[in-house]
């Protein structure tokens, strides 16, 4: 009785296979951030880094592993937070109706497009994860295939939880946004400070300390330093700065964005049981 | 449950300051074709959206299938099927791919669902577009589907809101034909329009509603007799003169009079009347320009009732739609 939120799922996931261009643009577009941007910025900061002495007694990590958990996040976080746009066009041109008049209870309809939005963030972090081993990246080395399966199913886990929690954001918006512009226009603006005051590109280490406050709470930075955890060990150094992070850092990351997907959560019911034909 | 579907008692509705809908009061009996007839803006829409849940109740009472509208929502969406006075299906999936989604929000198995789409398509003539997208069929065809989709659930009453409204003659006629067969089936149809045809060729009874009120409810003979056998349509010389003259014939019900003619209603068979009226006006020295007998229309019934024509309606809904934006601003 309680499953529709799997119709929701399956209609989402249909159009989702249908439209090739989305299709094809969402499965390319982590490629390119890796292959142009990744690589660019990698070496002109490997080049800018080579001469910091490295700390010893660590394993050392490259630059593009450590900006690869960054471009997951990254792409994760663009494609969920302009994954609520369905929402918008199926109010506009009210094909929400047909699903609102139906006895489907309003959190299911968000649920089942946030599944589906979590369904394709996999998709897409399995790409950047087995496009970047092809170019050198340094994710799970020396891990054994138990290991290697467990960080997979932790990296899974965080990127649901932050998906969840920006498709809840973008719907909530959608819902109460009439026009595709003005839409565009917020998330453009949410985006800026969520993108650069986190640690998915650079470290935060030299930031100024009000930026560096701040960015330990942005959801990108969590999701960032998660992958990390998983992906590259608990003890590295990258660029001259040696990273350490322990049991209580990824329970702060699993915490805070369980937290802030749940907060969106109650948002987005709050903004969908106002939505009135 | 006592052989109505739906029961109405004394139901109010405001938008703001201005009354949509004004102590109605109405039923509908299992497996009739109930129409409400009116103008745009009358109040048709927002009692739909209320009986289907849409909107919620202000004031009054309202069952659906037995359950209170009000306080069992849930079981009055399983019992109904809505097809919205908007197109609203998606033009990006499949015609059986949209019937699929409905039987699925509305939980059916999937078993249930494949038998359904199968017996709806064919219901709707649209078995060789099963797997067409949407945006490819004409416009028909998308009523048709959005209608099998309305009765994907086998509902006890389909709610139509305004099911043929921009369409040629030839569609709505097909369309009628549909609704014809759905009723046979056993469904129950309620259905909003601003078409007297539609009104008056489907429904087996018909409220005029105006103003957010019932003003009369009837089957179409009912409301036809109501205003007389017969209707002559008379241009004269002197209509003011000729009015005065045949009123008072016994066998003359009422007479409209406006600048350019007379409607003389007559209680008895008009081709034994028309003779003797035509002598009677001749001898008072009015000239007779022309003569045209019809039974009356449901224009008639609706324009004797209202005391203004669909067409004025609008102009009335015009002002009050101006009026809005006025209190809004």
């Amino acid at each position: 009785m309680n499953f529709e939120f799997r119709a929701i799922y399956w209609r989402e996931m249909v159009k989702f296979f249908r439209f090739k261009s989305v299709l094809f643009t969402s499965l390319v577009q982590p490629i390119m951030w890796l292959a142009f941007f990744g690589l660019a910025m990698s070496d002109s900061f490997d080049q800018l880094t080579s001469l910091i002495p490295n700390v010893s007694g660590v394993p050392v990590v490259n630059y593009f592993s450590y900006m690869g958990a960054g471009i997951i996040a990254m792409d994760v976080l663009f494609s969920s937070l302009f994954g609520g746009t369905t929402l918008m066009f199926d109010k506009k041109f009210s094909l929400l109706r047909e699903t609102l008049a139906s006895p489907v209870p309003r959190f299911h309809i968000i649920l089942g497009i946030g599944l589906s939005a979590v369904t394709k963030a996999f998709i897409q972090t399995f790409i950047i994860i087995g496009f970047g081993k092809l170019l050198g990246m340094d994710f799970f080395n020396g891990y054994t295939l138990t290991q290697t399966l467990f960080s997979i199913v932790g990296i899974m886990l965080l990127v649901a939880t932050f998906t969840l929690g920006f498709l809840f954001l973008s719907g909530s918006i959608a819902i109460t946004i009439e026009n595709p512009e003005g839409m565009q226009s917020i998330l453009t603006l949410l985006s800026m400070p969520i993108f650069f005051i986190s640690s998915a590109l650079y470290p935060i280490n030299s930031f100024p300390s009000i930026l560096r406050f701040l960015s330990m709470f942005n959801p990108l930075t969590l999701l960032a330093n998660g992958i990390r955890y998983f992906a590259l060990g608990t003890d590295f150094s990258v660029m001259g700065i040696h990273y350490i992070y322990t049991t209580a850092d990824i329970g702060f990351c699993f915490l805070g964005l369980t937290i802030f997907a749940l907060a969106m959560l109650s948002t987005a019911l709050w903004r969908f049981n106002k939505v009135d034909i | 449950m006592t052989g109505n579907v739906i029961e109405v008692n004394n139901l109010e509705h405001s938008y703001g300051s201005i009354k949509a809908v004004d102590n109605i009061s109405f039923t509908v009996k299992q497996g009739e074709i109930f129409s409400f007839l009116g103008p745009n803006g009358a109040g048709k829409s927002t009692v739909i959206n209320i009986l289907t849940t849409l909107k919620k109740i202000q004031r009054g009472e309202a069952r659906v299938n037995g359950y209170d509208v009000a306080k069992e929502s849930d079981s009055v969406r399983r019992s109904i099927g809505i097809v919205f006075q908007m197109l609203c299906i998606d033009h990006e999936m499949t015609v059986s791919e949209n019937l699929e989604y409905h039987g699925k929000i509305y939980s059916m198995s999937k078993k249930e669902r494949k038998e359904r789409i199968n017996e709806l398509l064919k219901l709707t003539d649209l078995e060789s577009k099963r797997d067409t997208l949407v945006k490819n069929l004409s416009g028909g065809m998308k009523r048709r589907l959005e209608l099998a989709r309305g009765l994907m659930t086998k509902p006890a009453v389909l709610f139509l809101d305004e099911p043929t409204v921009g369409f040629d003659i030839q569609t709505r006629m097909r369309m009628w034909e549909y609704l014809r067969e759905i009723k046979r089936e056993g469904t129950t149809i309620f259905l909003t329009t601003h078409y007297m045809e539609e009104a008056d060729q489907l429904s087996d009874r018909i409220s005029i509603i105006d103003h957010g009120k019932i003003i009369v409810t009837g089957n179409s003979d009912e409301l036809k007799n109501k205003l007389g056998k017969d209707l002559i349509y008379l241009e004269t010389s002197d209509n003011k003169l000729a009015a005065e003259v045949l009123k008072s014939l016994s066998s003359v019900k009422s007479i409209t009079e406006d600048t350019k003619s007379l409607r003389v209603m007559i209680n008895e068979d008009v081709t034994h009347v028309l003779p003797q009226i035509m002598e009677i006006i001749r001898r008072e020295g009015i000239e007779i320009i022309i003569v045209n007998i019809k039974k009356p229309s449901m224009d008639d019934v609706f324009v004797h009732y209202t005391g203004h024509g669909l067409r004025e309606g609008d102009e009335i809904e015009k002002e009050k739609e101006v009026e809005l934006e006025v209190v809004s601003k």
